[in-house]
């Protein structure tokens, strides 16, 4: 009790105080920055190294399951023996699908909605490859057959595969998104505490001041720099890091998820566009009054998801909006080329439907899957070669993207680099600092 | 094929299958008259309905000698002969508010409202609705020339468009799923259907069907292998598909004899690949259909000995579209009898599959 009372009494218990209570202040301040920022400094590296590599294999899949589709009705489209072009295209696809499935499964973990979708489409793939290989022997022998068993797997496809697929992309967009949002507050509980320490600081030394007259007391002075440099280090470095990782998100996520919308669309447009000559006017609509063709309703639908208003001009789709996004030139330039070629698509897709509608099937299916043999087959102009050209503008636009993303992130999770063992490493110097500056007091009372 | 054919060349007991189309008496009459085409064929079409029932007892005594006849000519018949008084018999079996639905217009070379319209077309075609998933009646070979619609309909499609536009290739086809064919018509998507479709009651309340030309049943479709044999109690706890909107899916709402009968699809040829993966146990449809699916089938074959109905097929149109039924019903007087017509048609498409025909059905006209 004695001892208790000397301590709040007496001078040299005052100090012990007053050292203890320092010394706590910066190795909390310490302690909670280095906890903060690794757990931000660990978002950031899972934006960089993991949603966003899984978000993009998701998109992949989607994308390598609707070209493959897609690849499989313009092989159904060209005859028995399907082009190697669209055979080593379809191929593809299913090896990049069944590849990505295979990183996604590993990392799907504990998020169970993302490995349900994984499983879901690890067991429907082969399904899916076994009826377009039936399918395809069916072609082979000139029986109709092949056309129904096609029929059956684009079914599959569309009601329960792409389905499943979105949904994964969906789910690993959240994941990215809630990984940006651990990444990017302010650690404003460390922030705190560095304001608290370092005012104490200021307080302890003043009151040295006011007792001894000493301006300067070498230990709490270090103490006091450490600390400062501590929480300066602390918010510029979040400061950057949130600027870095903000900047990949507005330019390289937002880019990425308009681009990666505005591919699947035109893989769409050109499943139905495809399947509109497949069908061949089997399936129909009702539009408003008028009765459409199911695909060719669905193709309009997505053209317009691509590109915009009907006609044009008015703007508000997905390239348009890609393009506002694109930050530079070298982004601003693949999308250009892709609206170009969309409104040739367009253009080229209304002559193909006129051919169509005239009875004129052989020439509608020239001008969608390009004429087969002859001079012509060079030359002609067709609606896929329009796809194929937006598609490897918008795989361009991408990969740039993704590269503006990578090196944005890459600098926002740079910032944070060091400073949580630097937290730690000022705080326990600051500390051992003032507990060395109030012992330099305390010594004068032996 | 060898399998259907031995199944299908032999009487068959029709007691069971009297549900389906109501009357034992009649059904049976059917079957005796199938049976007796070959014989009956020479009578030619002129005996009235006091001989009809006549003539069916001496086709009785035509039955026991049938099998080893119809060894020897294959397995004709449903293609067949049926003469002008078989169909009046026909009639009362099919629904009593209804006598004949198989009867037509009075050709008549006269274009009237309809076939003004589709002259006056910017593009001067004639607009059918077909199928492309039918083996030997319209589909697409696809080792052919690119998206060509080939068989029996479309010959048929083809010769209307000649004998109505003047050009063989006047015709824009588009594909039509079996339940979207009347819908088809009465929203003027197509101006006629050319697609094995069966003349009913049912049917001709909504659109009018010309004369028939094609006799045919439901029959089922089963592998080699399977206990099912026929449209019978053996398909009790069984799957069976069948197209939706079609007269198959129909008699198995009438009498399923226990079967599953949930699975309906677009197509009857969708039927044969669930059929393939294992979705299904069997599968209900034309019989005319039916054998274009073993033809692509080997493993499968039609069960039961004959179809357990019969049906007529006919160009449907509008219901109001007088001068296009008379003038296709004109266009088919002359496609039956034509040698390069309905023969040389059935020769080069239904033959392999259906054994040698009779001929067509004769028109009946109710007016």
């Amino acid at each position: 009790m004695d001892r208790l009372r000397a301590a709040a009494t007496t001078e040299p218990g005052r100090l012990r105080a007053i050292g203890a209570v320092l010394a706590a202040l910066v190795l909390a301040f310490g302690a909670i920055t280095t906890w903060q920022t690794t757990s931000r400094a660990d978002a950031a590296d899972r934006v960089l190294n993991r949603s966003q590599p899984l978000s993009n294999d998701a998109a992949a899949i989607y994308r390598s399951l609707a070209d493959a589709n897609t690849a499989a009705s313009s092989g159904f489209l060209a005859g028995g023996q399907e082009p190697a072009k669209v055979r080593e295209r379809y191929r593809r696809d299913i090896d990049r699908a069944s590849e990505k499935l295979a990183t996604a499964a590993a990392n799907a973990g504990s998020d169970s909605s993302s490995a349900t979708s994984v499983s879901e489409l690890n067991k429907l793939l082969p399904q899916y490859t076994a009826l377009i290989e039936r399918a395809r022997a069916n072609n082979r022998q000139g029986l109709p057959l092949g056309g129904a068993y096609l029929r059956y797997a684009n079914d599959t496809m569309q009601t329960q595969m792409l389905p499943a697929a979105e949904k994964l992309y969906k789910a690993e967009n959240k994941r990215l998104n809630g990984d940006y949002a651990d990444a990017k507050p302010y650690p404003w509980l460390a922030i705190a505490f560095g304001v608290a320490a370092l005012a104490a600081l200021g307080w302890a030394q003043r009151r040295n001041y006011r007792r001894t007259n000493r301006v300067f007391n070498t230990g709490l002075v270090a103490a006091t720099t450490a600390a400062a440099v501590a929480l300066l280090w602390l918010l510029a470095g979040h400061t950057f890091a949130r600027s870095g990782l903000n900047e990949s998100y507005e330019d390289g996520v937002k880019s990425l998820n308009v681009l990666n919308d505005a591919r699947i669309s035109s893989l769409k447009a050109r499943s139905n566009e495809n399947l509109t000559l497949v069908s061949r006017g089997a399936e129909t609509v009702a539009v408003g009054s008028a009765t459409k063709d199911k695909f060719d309703v669905a193709y309009q639908r997505q053209m317009a998801r691509l590109a915009g208003g009907e006609g044009g001009g008015n703007g508000g789709g997905l390239l348009d909006e890609a393009a506002k996004l694109a930050d530079d030139e070298s982004g601003e330039r693949p999308v250009e080329t892709a609206a170009k070629n969309v409104t040739e698509w367009k253009d080229r897709h209304k002559s193909a439907r006129a051919s169509d509608d005239a009875g004129d099937y052989e020439g509608a299916l020239d001008a969608v899957i390009g004429a087969k043999s002859g001079e012509a087959a060079a030359t002609a102009p067709s609606t896929g070669e329009s796809f194929d050209n937006v598609d490897a503008a918008l795989d361009l636009a991408l990969t740039h993207e993704l590269r503006e993303f990578r090196s944005a992130a890459q600098d926002g999770k740079g910032a944070m680099a060091g400073l949580p063992v630097g937290a730690a490493v000022l705080a326990v110097l600051g500390a051992a600092a003032a507990v060395i500056g109030i012992g330099r007091r305390l010594s004068e009372y032996r | 094929m060898g399998g259907a054919r031995t199944m299908r060349t032999r009487p068959g007991e029709t007691e069971q299958h009297a549900a389906a189309t109501k009357r034992h008496a009649t059904n049976r009459q059917a079957v005796i008259r199938r049976h007796g085409t070959t014989a009956l064929r020479r009578w030619g079409g002129v005996v009235s309905m006091a001989l009809a029932c006549l003539l069916a007892a001496v086709a009785v005594a035509f039955v026991p000698a049938l099998p080893q006849l119809r060894g020897d000519t294959g397995r004709g018949g449903d293609g067949g002969a049926s003469g002008g008084e078989r169909l009046t018999q026909a009639a009362p079996a099919r629904a009593d508010d209804c006598e004949s639905p198989e009867s037509s217009l009075r050709p008549s070379p006269e274009d009237g409202p309809t076939i003004e319209k589709i002259k006056q077309r910017k593009v001067k075609k004639l607009i059918v609705g077909v199928d492309q998933n039918s083996y030997r009646w319209g589909y697409r070979d696809p080792n052919k020339s690119v998206g060509e619609l080939e068989g029996f309909d479309i010959d048929l499609a083809r010769e209307i468009a000649e004998k109505l536009l003047g050009d063989r290739n006047a015709v824009v086809f588009r594909a039509i799923p079996t339940n979207q064919r009347i819908p088809a018509i009465q929203s003027g998507q197509v101006d006629m259907v050319v697609r094995t479709m069966t003349i009913n009651c049912e049917r001709i309340k909504d659109v009018a069907f010309s004369t028939a030309y094609f006799e045919t049943g439901q029959q089922v479709l089963a592998p080699k292998t399977s206990g099912i044999t026929g449209y019978n109690e053996t398909l009790k706890g069984k799957k069976v598909c069948s197209a939706a909107g079609s007269t198959a899916e129909s008699a198995l709402k009438e009498k399923s004899f226990g079967a599953d009968i949930r699975t309906t699809v677009p197509n009857q040829l969708d039927c044969l690949v669930r059929l393939q993966l294992g979705e299904v146990d069997a599968v209900v449809t034309d019989s005319a259909l039916a054998a274009g699916q073993a033809a692509q089938d080997p493993t499968v074959q039609l069960k039961g000995k004959e179809p357990f109905t019969t049906e007529y097929y006919g160009v449907a149109m509008r219901k109001d579209a007088d001068d296009l039924v008379r003038r296709v019903n004109g266009v088919l007087d002359d496609y039956r009898k034509d040698k390069d017509g309905w023969r040389h048609s059935y020769n080069k498409w239904l033959a392999a599959d259906l054994g040698k025909s009779a001929g067509p059905p004769n028109p009946k006209y109710k007016d």
